[in-house]
């Protein structure tokens, strides 16, 4: 009877859906296994002679003992929390670990899975595919600030480091508030945030062209070296700011990866779902932002990884952002965390600049994807 | 109440669409002028009039997109403008012109998307069961699984409709639905709608450009013009040489095919 084959071809279609799931589900697992192996990778490759075993306990020790201060810290005293361990690692690798290695291991990691966030974000309400955390201006509006901090500043001392990132930061918000601004007076579609953002861009890096031509040269320099974007400056205490703006923006996109999937079908369609399209846009605009000023104000540009993680997670896992935005964060910490990896090892002894060499990777990658396209999109 | 379609006279409590004295305009750029339409389940109204007639206008004010000046939009005599977006999404589906989907997604998820209104983060078994059912009885399982972005246009249509079906909701508005098809992907789709209305008891408004697919699968029709209502009843009723020249400005031929009107437009006045 008709009934049967019926039944039978909506049990294959479901099962074909829970097949995609699993799929994605597996996708996430996979980047998870992929980071706990680089970070192993990242941590023993290095002038030191370090054994894997060696890293992975000093990681696992050293990360505790961090956790335990921020903890104990946050007690102020009440309580004692002792929870860290002890392995038998020898002190000197220890501190290498430490000190040295795992902070940038770290900061790689949440830099990474920021941009990635919020290229995924971005792409999605600007619904594009050429949006990344940077369209809408918010890196020259860090570089512009981070040159006036050190054009006009003294040099690099420990204190106007802070100032620096500061001043990057605050820019970069600025931006993000401009953009918000014209688009609550001119109405929030995807064509006006991005024109409004390529103009601010032209008028950040304008004005930090403008600083380099008065500043002294060294300082020049060293507006240009940050820009490149770098993590060879991170430290525990600078990862615990990034985390912890990171922490204080990813509950919300989270919490609309439903909206963010209903605004792909259009404003229209998604209003008649119920999704006040204009107000998830901005809120989620403001959100991607804060988010990618957190990871940029220490590390300077780092381009590519919150164009190309997306993609790619879209291509293996699809378009539901339920799934799409934990998978890109995730596949981002690792493709920044290989990058720069690559990055203080193929000169070695010369640590490159990890920004340089995401452009490098990036762009064979990106026209890869291009190339390769079947249609109009990839 | 006596409705226009005749057949379903005398039944009561059924679902009623209610658009009274609805006036909207963008700007200073007046488009809708105190339009009063009533449509009731099982019914389906066909919209139509020259581009710029208001059509869409007032599928988006009826949906409440878009809020009019003056006039209501009255679903069971509840007004829609005091509802929140949510509920009215809950209530009413609506099928765009066309989807600017732009990253390649699964047939399966457009469709679930439908279901928005309805779910919190986590999509149950439930919503996925209602999804299959749509599928279903649009006859396009098949295409769950394929990129909705590289499917025909008439594909699209009908994914879009299931997308809308999935809302499960009890008045469906559609913007042009047959634009971009071929002829068999026209019948299809208006065929679709008529026994949506049919069997699921839906409110069905659609504005559409093709006076011969209006006049055969329409119970009513209502022809804007600049606006207003110019002409509003039964298919042969509205759809006269007349009417037809004075709206469109074209002279047209209005004949009978198994007891529909149909026009076969000659020339421009």
């Amino acid at each position: 009877m008709g009934g049967g084959v019926e039944v039978a071809a909506e049990s294959r279609v479901l099962e074909l859906y829970e097949r995609f799931v699993s799929k994605k589900f597996l996708f996430i697992a996979g980047t998870l296994l992929l980071i706990v192996v680089l970070v192993g990778v990242a941590v023993t490759l290095g002038s030191a002679n370090i054994t894997v075993g060696q890293a992975y306990a000093a990681v696992v020790e050293a990360t505790l003992e961090k956790l335990e201060a921020a903890v104990n810290a946050m007690m102020l005293g009440r309580l004692e929390l002792h929870f860290a361990p002890d392995f038998d690692v020898p002190s000197k690798y220890e501190k290498i670990v430490c000190d040295i290695r795992l902070p940038r291991v770290f900061m790689a990691l949440v830099v990474g899975a920021a941009l990635a966030l919020a290229g995924t974000v971005m792409q999605a309400i600007l619904r594009n595919p050429l949006a990344s955390p940077f369209t809408i201006g918010i890196s020259s509006a860090a570089g512009f600030g981070a040159a006036l901090a050190i054009i006009l500043g003294v040099s690099l001392t420990r204190s106007t480091i802070w100032i620096v990132a500061g001043n990057a930061f605050v820019f970069a918000v600025l931006d993000a508030l401009l953009i918000y601004g014209i688009s609550r007076m001119k109405g929030a579609t995807p064509e006006t945030m991005i024109l409004a953002g390529v103009a601010f861009m032209y008028l950040w890096s304008g004005m930090t062209s403008f600083l380099q031509y008065v500043g002294e040269a060294h300082a020049v320099q060293e507006a240009l070296i940050w820009m490149f974007g770098d993590l060879t400056k991170a430290t525990w205490l600078k990862l615990g700011v990034t985390s912890l703006i990171a922490a204080a923006c990813i509950p919300y996109l989270v919490l609309k990866a439903w909206d963010l999937n209903v605004l792909m079908l259009g404003d229209e369609t998604a209003k008649s779902l119920g999704v006040d399209a204009g107000r998830v846009r901005l809120a989620s605009m403001l959100f991607a932002s804060l988010l990618t000023a957190g990871a940029v104000c220490f590390v300077g540009t780092i381009g590519f990884v919150g164009l190309v993680a997306p993609h790619i997670v879209r291509m293996i896992i699809g378009g539901d952002h339920r799934f799409l935005l934990p998978a890109s964060a995730l596949f981002g910490a690792a493709l920044l965390l290989a990058c720069d990896t690559a990055a203080r090892t193929v000169l070695a002894p010369v640590i490159l600049p990890v920004g340089i060499l995401t452009s490098f990777m990036g762009v064979p990658l990106f026209l890869y994807l291009i190339l390769r396209r079947r249609r109009e999109y990839w | 109440m006596v409705t226009a379609t005749g057949e379903h006279e005398g039944k009561i409590g059924r679902m009623k669409l209610r658009i009274r004295g609805v006036t909207f305009s963008y700007g200073s750029i007046p488009a809708l002028n105190d339009v009063s339409i009533e449509v009731e389940a099982s019914e389906v109204l066909g919209i139509v009039g020259p581009n710029g007639a208001g059509k869409s206008t007032l599928l988006r004010c009826i949906n409440r997109i878009l809020k009019p000046q003056r006039g209501a939009v009255l679903l069971d005599g509840a007004d829609v403008s005091e509802m929140s977006m949510l509920e009215v999404a809950r209530r009413m589906g609506y099928v765009p012109q066309n989807s600017p989907m732009v990253f390649p997604t699964t047939v399966f998820d457009v469709v679930l998307m439908g279901r928005r209104p309805h779910l919190s983060w986590r999509c149950s078994a439930d919503d996925v069961k209602k999804v299959l059912e749509v599928l279903k009885a649009l006859r396009i399982e098949d295409l769950a699984m394929r990129d909705f972005t590289e499917l025909s246009g008439g594909q699209q249509q009908k994914v879009l409709i299931a997308r809308a079906l999935a809302q499960e909701p009890e008045v469906l508005l559609l913007d042009e639905p047959t634009s971009n098809l071929d002829v068999r992907h026209q019948l299809e789709v208006m065929e679709l709608l008529r026994t949506l209305a049919d069997e699921k008891k839906l409110v069905v408004v659609m504005a559409i450009h093709d006076l011969n697919l209006a006049a055969r699968f329409a119970d009513k029709i209502v022809m804007l013009n600049a606006g207003r209502i110019f002409a509003a009843g039964k298919p042969a009723d509205v759809l006269t040489p007349k009417n037809i020249s004075k709206v469109y400005g074209v002279d047209a031929v209005v004949s009978e095919v198994s007891g529909k009107p149909f026009i076969l437009p000659l020339k421009p006045v």
